[in-house]
């Protein structure tokens, strides 16, 4: 029950955000439809498989180690956490690229563009970049919890903890859901 | 009663003396106790609000007249924003919840501890460090902040001082007040004594119960919304700046959603330890128990659609306006319930004028001042009339320290027996409750008429023909301090020399009393069924009267 509490101050923290979003793509609907096509929707299609696996391979840890499976257990937690990194990666490329072309924050090709597109892209930043924040943090919980699977400390039959930790994973899952047609999809 | 209850605490050792893992200091700064965490934040917060007192103290020094008096202006904006950031952040939001709802709730719902005894802990640690970065973020380079504690843009971007310590501070601040609240919802879920329904709980478990919940859904808002400053400042992504098409406004309703609801974490606390005292007070069983259970959980919930109440001026659309007055003025009807319910329970009960039954009487009259100025503001005429006056001020000084304050000092003198095993002097603590309340008056009453006739809030200097009301208002807080060092002084004597209290010194009725002063480590022997309700005085009539 705390951990759900917990995940949910986490969507109001976002729900946050997505009010900003809200009242400032209703107020310069076509500038931020001008932004939004400058984002790659190849890539944010990759992250976003990405990512749905990852949440997959750390639901099925949770049924493996229920069922005793310790090493397998381990085993798709670190496919979560390699995928999680490949997720970084990409993100990586994608800011890099956008940087390169001289879209970030006080920029002199940013501030030559409208209101409406500066804001895009500063909602850009910041909301995927808090997301990203969250995948680290949530990477950490998860290699704390691999340990606490291999010295037994997490086991068939107290798996509580595995369980707080994939939901926490999920939430990243479902953050990104949220994002990616918000700021990929959307036109 | 009381020889029954020394037995007991001679077979079982206080959690002050019972050996513990670890020794000395480390026994309280690594500690799960509730208690002991409890006790940690009270020690922590108070030197928060001795500072937090001198800033204010030092603030109406400097306006016993007009121009510079004793300090420069740029330090006068400096004083009321950290007496508002630690006030605020350090002093009444954590009062209440942190420190007497650690202490008592699972004494209070009958169990050992709270549901998670670690994060417990770190929510302390959490304080501490928040607490620590906004004394720290004074001495910086670059000054200390100067925004007031609204922290509004876009001056809050553009000043050199440092607001980023400030904010971050506030940000942790708020991550500790979620994991607090997180904990008491879950631990009044989960451990409640077996047969101790949700109406057999005591009121003051009600209103933590809603207090944690405003807690939990309103200040990811806040956090979410401070951080978008620091992103603000340290990268220029134009959110809230007017100059890269960012909305200020928008900084101001996101700040509100957390920051009006806030206002409820403060003062819904204390409206339980109201319920909580008086019927002990009075003898009596509360009046309409549910109908104040309920109040409680409605006033979280109308209070959470407020928000906007503040910004009448900032040019909102006349049905916006319209909708959030009268939502304002909707709260008022569960709090007046609960003032009504409290006079109801006064009206033929056998009233004790004990230390904490005065301040709450000074609680409930300050406490309806308050109220009733709360609603000339949501009020739209009057609301332009007086927006940024000292009519504000003195409005919110009537609800935080006249309510939520004097609640504090009720509940500290209510628990203090029970938390260190000692009685203070009562004729000092009524002396210290006399100079408080005149003190209080004569600071904070004049600022309604130096509000209506236009004193703006914050400003450093004024016009001459404000003067009269300024004076009587700086008096006020001399006698107001007086008053709190008194306060202390007689509690601080008590900590070393008070005689040893009994297990129910006042008569209570509910579960803390039935168990030794101060506690054992483990709170119950073993936990304890509950078959009646959490005021009932049907059985203590000559109880009462033997008391000494």
């Amino acid at each position: 029950m705390g951990m759900w509490l917990f995940l949910f101050t986490e969507l109001i923290l976002f729900g946050g955000l997505f009010i900003v979003y809200a009242v400032y793509r209703y107020s310069h609907p076509e500038q931020f439809h001008l932004a939004a096509m400058e984002l790659n929707t190849f890539v944010g299609t990759v992250n976003t498989i990405i990512l749905l696996t990852s949440s997959l391979t750390a639901a099925m840890s949770i049924t493996a180690i229920r069922e005793g499976r310790k090493g397998f257990a381990i085993g798709l937690l670190s496919m979560t956490v390699v995928l999680a990194m490949a997720f970084m990666v990409n993100k990586y490329f994608e800011w890099g690229h956008k940087f390169e072309l001289g879209i970030y924050p006080k920029s002199p090709e940013m501030l030559a563009k409208t209101p409406g597109e500066i804001l895009y892209f500063g909602l850009y930043y910041t909301m995927t970049g808090l997301h990203a924040l969250h995948v680290v943090i949530g990477v950490i919980v998860l290699l704390v919890i691999m340990r606490m699977i291999a010295r037994d400390v997490i086991t068939a039959q107290s798996y509580v903890r595995l369980e707080a930790g994939a939901l926490y994973w999920h939430l990243v899952d479902i953050i990104w859901i949220f994002l990616f047609p918000l700021f990929y999809l959307l036109h | 009663m009381a020889s029954q209850s020394s037995i007991a605490a001679a077979v079982e050792p206080d959690f002050y003396t019972a050996a513990h893992s670890r020794s000395g200091l480390m026994s309280w700064l690594l500690t799960t106790d509730h208690k002991r965490i409890g006790l940690l934040y009270f020690a922590s917060m108070m030197v928060f609000f001795i500072v937090a007192v001198i800033f204010g103290f030092v603030m109406r020094l400097e306006m016993l007249s007009p121009g510079q008096t004793v300090v420069e202006p740029q330090t006068y904006n400096t004083l009321f924003t950290l007496h508002g950031i630690m006030m605020i952040f350090l002093f009444v939001i954590p009062g209440l919840p942190a420190v007497f709802g650690n202490f008592m709730l699972p004494i209070l719902v009958g169990a050992r501890d709270v549901f998670f005894p670690r994060l417990n802990l770190l929510s302390w640690w959490l304080f501490i460090a928040g607490g620590l970065l906004a004394v720290v973020s004074l001495f910086l380079p670059g000054g200390a902040a100067d925004t007031g504690w609204t922290f509004y843009v876009p001056y809050s971007i553009r000043t050199s001082t440092n607001v980023i310590p400030a904010v971050t501070a506030a940000f942790i601040l708020g991550f500790s007040s979620i994991l607090t609240g997180l904990n008491f919802i879950v631990t009044i879920h989960r451990m409640r004594a077996p047969g101790m329904s949700w109406y057999k709980m005591p009121l003051f478990v009600w209103a933590l119960y809603s207090t944690a919940w405003v807690q939990v859904l309103a200040t990811p808002i806040i956090g979410i919304t401070l951080l978008m400053v620091v992103v603000e400042r340290v990268f220029g992504v134009g959110i809230f700046d007017p100059a890269l098409g960012g909305d200020p406004v928008l900084y101001q309703h996101l700040f509100w959603i957390y920051s009006h609801p806030a206002v409820y974490i403060i003062i819904l606390p204390a409206l339980g330890v109201v319920s909580e005292i008086i019927p002990v007070f009075a003898r009596r069983t509360i009046f309409g128990y549910k109908f104040i259970a309920y109040s409680s959980i409605a006033i979280a919930l109308f209070g959470s659609l407020v928000w906007a109440h503040h910004m009448f001026t900032v040019g909102m659309s006349n049905t916006g306006m319209f909708v959030f007055s009268l939502l304002t003025f909707l709260v008022s009807i569960p709090s007046a319930i609960k003032v009504f319910n409290w006079v109801a329970t006064l009206y033929k009960g056998s009233i004790l004028l004990e230390a904490p039954m005065l301040y709450i009487l000074s609680f409930i009259v300050q406490f309806s001042i308050g109220g009733f100025t709360g609603l000339m503001l949501g009020a739209l005429a009057v609301n332009i009339h007086v927006q940024d006056t000292y009519f504000v001020v003195g409005h919110f000084h009537y609800v935080m320290f006249g309510g939520t304050g004097f609640g504090l000092f009720a509940a500290m003198h209510y628990w203090f027996p029970k938390m260190f095993g000692r009685m203070y002097n009562r004729r000092r603590a009524a002396v210290a409750w006399f100079l408080t309340t005149v003190g209080f008056n004569l600071l904070y009453f004049p600022f309604f008429f130096l509000g209506y006739l236009g004193m703006p809030r914050r400003y450093y200097d004024y016009l001459p023909e404000y003067q009269t009301y300024h004076v009587i208002s700086t008096v006020g807080s001399w006698v107001l301090v007086a008053g709190l060092i008194i306060l202390f002084v007689n509690l601080l004597i008590a900590l070393k020399k008070g005689e040893k209290a009994p297990a129910d010194p006042w008569g209570g009725k509910t579960l803390e009393w039935t168990i030794p002063s101060p506690p054992p480590v483990e709170n119950f022997h073993t936990i304890p069924t509950i078959t009646r309700g959490p005021y009932d005085y049907s059985h203590v009539q000559e109880h009462a009267t033997e008391r000494p």
